[in-house]
């Protein structure tokens, strides 16, 4: 079974370490560049991405971790995650991880007052809705080529794949709906990507 | 759907294992940012200096928050008096990411807290003990953070509220069935709160500690005892070199078990600000005494 580190810098890892626990998975918080090299995939939760951009950049965990990626180790990031994931950052010149080739748009709907709870179409996950939390949400307003839009919100990309990177604009975490956490563990982390 | 309990509890849980600072300008506000932090405080005065300078402390001015909020892309907190729900309403107005109803500035209301569920901003409420923190959460505060004495520099408050609220939860979720209730009333928390604690064996929000933390090492004391993360008051722009004190901090709580690296930050950071000791001050000027 893999294992599969959670990125506990800061933000809500806490949550993603529950849902990963309660599917049963081996599952570790990485706080260190040591912590690394035991995982065989990883999840970087919410949370603020400039801090968790900068501590990764303070430590080193950079290009260590940006290795580990291209070399095929399943990730998966959420809200923050995908800031921290992504090649470009429109409105901001914050540490990023550059592994996957999608521009994003920080706080896109604007302050906590526009934060938001809605249903999503993501036939990847099934017939039924998938309920996102959106919380000062980025959107993705370019994809690269391979990249696979996943699910939308008003014509936005806010759930997208590439290979072994997965990212969402929203927080599957939050919500007790565990097919997000499945479709990465089942789809990406169990099949002998990595 | 916006302005749900979801959102407004979830908004706190993405700031955990995060410093909030507090700051007065968009200079410092950015400096903030860049030293790590996961959130700012916007108020004209910090903690230290509304005890220095005395009279009725307010909530600011809108354009110095307005200001701090275009400076920055980290959420922006405010401060508003204890119920006073027109400055919350303002704050609301002008996009604010969360509302501390806060003991720093004077109360505007000796009995009553804000109805915070009437809201669609999240609310953030100090407390002392677990009664004052589910009270607080009855009236819709989405987090809470211990009180320690603000502006003091001195940890030992925080320190000693937040056990208190540590032991008061142990001691609930020990107890027998039948036994709740009673238990509940003493401390003065609403019983259906009290029974979501004892569900989770946690405050069912996200708590942060406050009032008195000046140092790394404050801040990974209070992680240690429990706390979801630290505000910073005074301890960083009043003292000798705030950006490097900023940033020792903010890895100060993440790695707070890591003790090597805790020594290695804690070097040369410059004069801390200056303390007060607690006795030093008389309780009627205690500001971790107002709130009902």
């Amino acid at each position: 079974m893999p294992t599969v580190g959670v990125l506990a810098l800061q933000g809500a890892f806490r949550e993603h370490m529950a849902v990963l626990l309660r599917m049963g998975t081996r599952a570790v918080e990485i706080r260190q560049r040591e912590h690394i090299d035991g995982i065989d995939a990883l999840i970087i939760p919410g949370g603020e991405s400039t801090t968790i951009g900068r501590l990764l950049a303070e430590w080193n965990m950079l290009a260590h971790l940006k290795e580990r990626i291209q070399a095929g180790m399943p990730v998966y990031g959420s809200c923050a995650g995908l800031i921290l994931l992504c090649k470009t950052i429109e409105n901001s010149d914050q540490p990023s991880l550059g592994v996957l080739d999608i521009r994003v748009r920080r706080n896109a709907f604007g302050r906590q007052t526009d934060s938001f709870e809605t249903k999503l179409t993501m036939p990847e996950l099934g017939r039924t809705p998938f309920h996102a939390v959106f919380i000062r949400a980025p959107v993705i307003t370019e994809v690269g080529p391979g990249v696979r839009v996943l699910a939308e919100f008003d014509r936005m990309a806010v759930a997208v794949r590439r290979d072994n990177v997965l990212a969402t604009s929203f927080h599957p975490e939050l919500t007790q709906d565990m097919r997000l956490h499945r479709y990465f563990m089942k789809k990406m982390c169990e099949t002998g990507v990595n | 759907m916006k302005g749900t309990v979801r959102l407004k509890t979830g908004l706190a849980e993405m700031l955990k294992g995060g410093v909030i600072m507090d700051v007065t300008t968009p200079e410092q506000a950015k400096i903030a940012e860049d030293s790590g932090a996961c959130a700012v405080m916007a108020l004209e005065r910090v903690p230290a200096d509304i005890r220095a300078q005395g009279g009725v402390a307010r909530m600011a001015d809108p354009t110095v928050v307005k200001r701090i909020m275009d400076a920055v892309s980290i959420p922006v907190m405010a401060k508003a008096r204890i119920g006073h729900f027109v400055e919350a309403r303002i704050l609301e107005a002008i996009g604010v990411d969360y509302i501390d109803e806060s003991e720093v500035l004077t109360p505007a209301d000796d009995k009553h807290h804000i109805d915070k569920r009437t809201f669609t901003v999240p609310f953030v409420c100090g407390c002392r003990n677990l009664g004052e923190a589910l009270r607080r959460m009855a009236e819709g505060a989405a987090m809470v953070r211990t009180k320690g004495e603000p502006g003091t520099g001195n940890v030992v408050e925080a320190v000693r509220h937040c056990r208190q609220v540590m032991d008061e939860i142990r001691i609930l979720c020990a107890l027998p069935e039948d036994e709740v209730a009673n238990y509940a009333k003493n401390c003065g928390a609403p019983l259906e709160v009290a029974i979501a604690v004892r569900k989770k064996g946690r405050l069912p929000v996200v708590n942060f500690a406050a009032g008195g933390i000046a140092t790394p090492a404050d801040a990974a004391v209070m992680m240690h005892l429990g706390c979801d993360g630290v505000f910073v008051g005074s301890g960083i722009f009043k003292s000798g070199d705030p950006k490097k004190r900023a940033g020792a901090i903010v890895q100060a709580v993440t790695n707070y078990r890591n003790y090597a690296l805790l020594a290695e930050i804690s070097r040369d950071l410059g004069e801390p600000m200056a303390g007060i000791e607690i006795s030093a001050i008389t309780p009627a000027e205690r500001m971790q005494e107002r709130g009902w």
